[in-house]
């Protein structure tokens, strides 16, 4: 049986999400397929799948990823959704233990990456923001001010978000001092 | 002592199980095989390896095999000597720590 669940969680809780995500697994519901918003899961046996998600370096339809992808799929994995630059996949775990990024330079390189990517586009929205702030102060407008304020909202969220991931990125490279 | 080292756990790891020509999943199950079980390579950590022991030239592609389409690689004679020379750096290791902890008993 299918069933569908809505949630949302931010690029920058994807560690809370593959927990959660591996908790429906272990509750007997495994993930296949992912929009926006909605995760669609199908019965299986409780724990028979280990779930794995990441942020790909490039878009999953370049040569690049794909051969990446056929990789990670020739271990015993299986991708189950995508979504933007972010990919899902399941592996049975009678196949062995599953995961992407095992030593702190590599889980360092995909906070890097998702950090890198959140940058600009925070930049981006507070630039616009004020803009708009401008705008609507200067000719008197309620929607430029309406769509300022939703602006820097985004961009405080964005925040938020980019210095949770400095954090932990923080902590890995202290980790990575000590360990590979 | 070369740029090269040392080499990281999967690096060594990996050169190892390529003396013959083995495809990605061979080479972590047999990783795991010789490390007695302890040492799991992650898919992402293993693609990256090789992709840049490619690069070096320290393995090379073998051939896709015939009845899927798995790619197989192969240690070049270039990763037998890095292997080599990392064997040698890791038994200093060894014999320093084993004159220094042998000593103090």
């Amino acid at each position: 049986m299918r069933t569908k669940v809505r949630k949302w969680l931010w690029a920058w809780q994807f560690d809370e999400e593959e927990a959660w995500l591996n908790e429906m697994a272990q509750k007997g519901k495994v993930l296949v397929g992912y929009r926006l918003g909605t995760y669609e899961f199908e019965d299986c046996e409780p724990g028979e799948y280990t779930v794995r998600l990441e942020m790909l370096e490039e878009w999953p339809t370049t040569a690049k990823s794909q051969d990446y992808i056929r990789f990670v799929e020739d271990t015993g994995a299986e991708m189950v959704g995508r979504i933007m630059k972010w990919v899902y996949f399941r592996k049975k775990t009678e196949d062995g233990p599953f995961e992407l990024h095992g030593n702190y330079a590599a889980r360092i390189k995909h906070l890097r990456s998702i950090i890198t990517l959140l940058v600009p586009l925070m930049i981006f929205n507070t630039f616009i923001g004020f803009y708009n702030l401008f705008i609507g102060i200067t000719f008197p407008s309620v929607i430029n001010i309406i769509c300022g304020i939703v602006n820097c909202a985004v961009s405080v969220l964005l925040a938020g978000g980019l210095r949770k991931l400095n954090e932990k990125k923080k902590q890995m490279e202290k980790d990575a001092q000590l360990f590979e | 002592m070369g740029a090269n080292f040392p080499l990281t756990e999967a690096v060594y790891y990996i050169l190892l199980s390529l003396k013959k020509p083995m495809h990605g999943y061979g080479i972590m199950q047999n990783v795991e095989k010789l490390s007695g079980g302890r040492l799991h390579l992650a898919a992402g950590t293993l693609y990256g390896a090789i992709s840049s022991m490619l690069e070096k030239g320290w393995i090379a592609t073998a051939s896709e095999t015939g009845d899927s389409r798995k790619k197989e690689y192969r240690m070049t004679d270039a990763g037998l000597q890095v292997l080599k020379d990392e064997y040698a750096r890791l038994q200093e290791l060894v014999n320093n720590g084993k004159a220094v902890l042998e000593d103090a008993q």
